[in-house]
């Protein structure tokens, strides 16, 4: 069966399942696939890979939500991951972390009103020899300070106040 | 593939080897200053100026002194150079023809450097982890053909056995032992599992041998494989690692067109495969159920133990799991003998050890050093001592799982009885340090809300433990607690420790002892006084 939509992404997905044979197991591969495909994990998206790998709905939903690094919801079209892992920790990444979000207005884990800004908290990304960290747009960022967080992230900022 | 193959591939090795190596770190930590620009801009004077004859640019792992990246290192001249821009290059090619680079250069003579005793890093840094012929040529994959060749699966178990490694994940169990429970266990299916998850913030030693040796360890698994009877083996990698598992790929998609991998291995019976699986960003899976669980797309919680993974994991199969450290001193302990491993480290502490060092010390990277080294040669010698000159205040060994070690007792020897006497765990290698400015209650607040995250939900004493622990410990922190809070915060300590049903929950009140112990007077300054005016009770000994 053929996703209705007929969006091509989910022929993609497809091709990947039969790679792993279809086997149950595959389950969190076929995930780490549909979200780097989808960018996020929809209701319709989790539907589609229990019907393909044969397993019930509410598996597939309780493996999605179990892991962290599965999302459920969309991003915005730029994220910002501050790690606050222990030696980013003790290097000030709290500091980094607050000023990222009074200059924001929005907290961890959430993303602007105009979806262009997500801010994310990761727990040390075995960088933690160049702590305190920081992710933008998916490049790792060496010692990071509030004041080089918050110039990075402003042009990403709506400016209309 | 036959050893006189292997060694055809090693002498086709050194013999192209030029005369001049300059090596750029590409580790993670380097890559994110931008040693890749480095590299190409290196490469491309050393093209441009007719010199493709006599200098080889490498790509290498690890090469240590990650706060100084990119670091580049120019052989035989001895040379590391620090904070090297793509601008340096010029310079950097000149030096190689004689004379000096404006570069800022390393100090291969710091104890930094001196001090460590290379097994599982012996190539991190020399060898490109993307080339499986420069494995080869530093004597790779010669151990498996030794034990394929030589050795029966008993006999290699005797030599985990008798070279006295222990377990790098954390707990320290006798590797040989392990091995040979799984061996014994009869079965038509047994698998191999390489412990990759490294949650531990603040570490970053297999993350690091994977990128700059994933050789190392894809041999040893094979190794482990033949000795316990396996034919099928899995790593378990966490997905913040993107890096590591792309090396791997290719290290393993070598391995198998080389016939290092696969069926019928050095024309022996013996047939091994090696998957990734790629985590999802859950700390308990690092523990070894849960990680199971999760290989076979479950949701990663930890089931109680007994049945161990020996004798019943995978699918139910005997499934011997190590840690990725754990496997990359296999093929040097099978080259150089039990009896030279067992020489090193101290009585019940055999080898050595990878720390990363992070935190507030001058020079934050990798070290290896042999079991028993004093702690305070670590911090002080080796790493340069806490920033500005400012006093150490405390070293944090074992992450979530483990304790503070106060400045006082720098001087005990890390190993695992030593360090499990102060209240910590060797943990998985990560060492972080802090100074005065750190005050040990947050510390012991950070700890928490991170297990509270972490903890599956599937054991009460866990799931609501954290909770309410990291309650306490944020009244404290906000100078709301009282003397009682304390006492009660203490009692869910003791509650959780003994009732949890996995490491995670019976391991994260240790933050909280580790800090009550040394460093008491912390937390009672933060309390309110007592209803009878008296001021709190003074407590232990630090700070
Ligand atoms: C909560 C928790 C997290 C763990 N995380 C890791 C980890 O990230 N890496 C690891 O090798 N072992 C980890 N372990 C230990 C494993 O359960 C297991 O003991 C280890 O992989 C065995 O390998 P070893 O004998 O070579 O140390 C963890 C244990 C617990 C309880
Ligand atoms: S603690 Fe931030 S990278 Fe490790």
């Amino acid at each position: 069966m053929k996703h209705a939509s007929g969006d091509k992404r989910f022929k993609i997905l497809e091709a990947h399942i039969k790679k792993f044979q279809g086997r149950q197991d595959a389950l969190i591969e076929v995930l780490h696939r549909a979200q780097e495909l989808f960018g996020f994990l929809e209701d319709d998206l989790l539907l589609f890979v229990a019907y393909k790998l044969k397993l019930p709905a509410s598996r597939v939903y309780g493996v999605a939500t179990f892991y962290h690094y599965f999302i459920l919801k969309p991003q915005g079209a730029h994220t910002c991951v501050v790690c606050t892992g222990t030696a980013c920790y003790v290097r000030g990444a709290d500091k980094v972390l607050s000023a990222v979000e009074a200059k924001s207005g929005i907290k961890a884990g959430e993303t602007t009103a105009d979806n262009e800004f997500s801010l994310l908290t990761a727990r040390c990304l075995g960088a933690c020899g160049i702590a305190p960290t920081v992710v933008y747009d998916g490049v790792i960022t060496p010692h990071q300070t509030p004041d080089a967080a918050v110039a990075r992230v402003n042009e990403w900022l709506p400016h209309d106040h | 593939m036959i050893i006189d193959d292997l060694d055809a591939i090693a002498e086709a090795e050194r013999s192209s080897a030029k005369k001049t190596v300059i090596r750029c770190c590409m580790a993670a930590g380097c890559m994110s200053s931008h040693s890749e620009a480095v590299k190409t801009s290196l490469e491309k004077i050393v093209r441009d100026s007719g010199l493709s004859e006599r200098i080889e640019v490498r790509g290498v792992g690890c090469m240590r002194l990650c706060c100084q990246g990119p670091l580049v290192g120019v052989d035989p001249d001895g040379i590391i150079y620090e904070k090297v821009t793509p601008e340096d290059a010029p310079a950097v090619i000149i030096a190689t023809q004689g004379g000096e680079a404006n570069v800022k250069r390393g100090d291969p003579t710091h104890p930094f450097y001196t001090k460590q005793l290379s097994i599982v890093l012996a190539n991190s840094g020399l060898i490109d982890p993307e080339r499986i012929e420069s494995y080869i040529a530093v004597d790779g994959y010669r151990a498996l053909h030794a034990v394929l060749r030589e050795m029966t699966p008993n006999d290699v178990v005797e030599s985990a056995i008798k070279s006295g490694l222990r377990g790098r994940g954390g707990a320290g169990y006798s590797t040989g032992l392990k091995w040979a429970t799984v061996a014994k266990t009869p079965a038509a299916q047994k698998y191999v599992v390489c412990n990759a998850d490294e949650g531990d913030p603040g570490a970053f030693m297999d993350r690091s041998v994977l990128e700059s040796d994933p050789h190392s360890v894809l041999e040893g698994m094979a190794i482990a494989a033949y000795a316990v009877g396996a034919n099928q083996g899995y790593i378990y990698v966490r997905a913040e690692y993107p890096l590591a598992i792309k090396r791997l790929q290719i290290a393993i998609k070598q391995a198998r067109q080389t016939g290092l991998l696969g069926s019928g291995i050095f024309e022996s019976p013996f047939s091994f495969t090696v998957d990734i699986r790629i985590g999802a960003g859950a700390y308990v899976c690092g523990e070894e159920t849960a990680l199971m669980a999760s290989i076979e797309g479950r949701r990663g919680t930890p089931r109680p133990r007994p049945p161990f993974p020996a004798e019943s994991g995978l699918w139910g199969c005997p499934t011997l799991i190590n840690n990725v450290e754990t496997f990359a001193n296999i093929p040097v302990i099978i080259r150089k003998g039990a009896e030279w491993f067992a020489s090193i480290g101290t009585g019940l502490s055999k080898g050595t050890k990878v720390f990363a060092l992070a935190g507030k010390i001058e020079n934050t990277g990798l070290i290896e050093v042999p079991m028993g080294t004093p702690l305070r040669q670590i911090v002080e010698e080796m790493g340069g001592g806490a920033p500005g000159g400012v006093k150490i205040k405390a070293v944090q060994t074992g992450g979530p799982s483990g304790g503070c070690i106060p400045a006082s007792e720098l001087d005990t020897p890390v190993d695992y009885e030593s360090l499990t006497r102060l209240g910590s765990i060797m943990g998985s290698g990560g060492m972080i340090v802090m100074d005065e400015s750190t005050r040990m209650p947050e510390i012991a607040r950070f700890f928490m809300e991170f297990c509270m995250d972490e903890s599956c939900g599937k054991c009460i004493p866990c799931r609501t433990g954290t909770v309410q622990m990291h309650r306490l410990l944020d009244k404290i922190v906000r100078r709301e607690a009282t003397p009682e809070d304390l006492a009660k915060l203490e009692e869910l300590c003791d509650m959780v420790a003994r009732t949890s049903l996995c490491g995670l929950g019976q391991n994260a009140p240790n933050p909280i002892l580790s800090t009550l112990r040394f460093f008491r007077n912390e937390y009672l300054e933060l309390l309110q006084a007592q209803p009878d005016g008296k001021p709190a009770p003074a407590g232990a000994n630090a700070t």
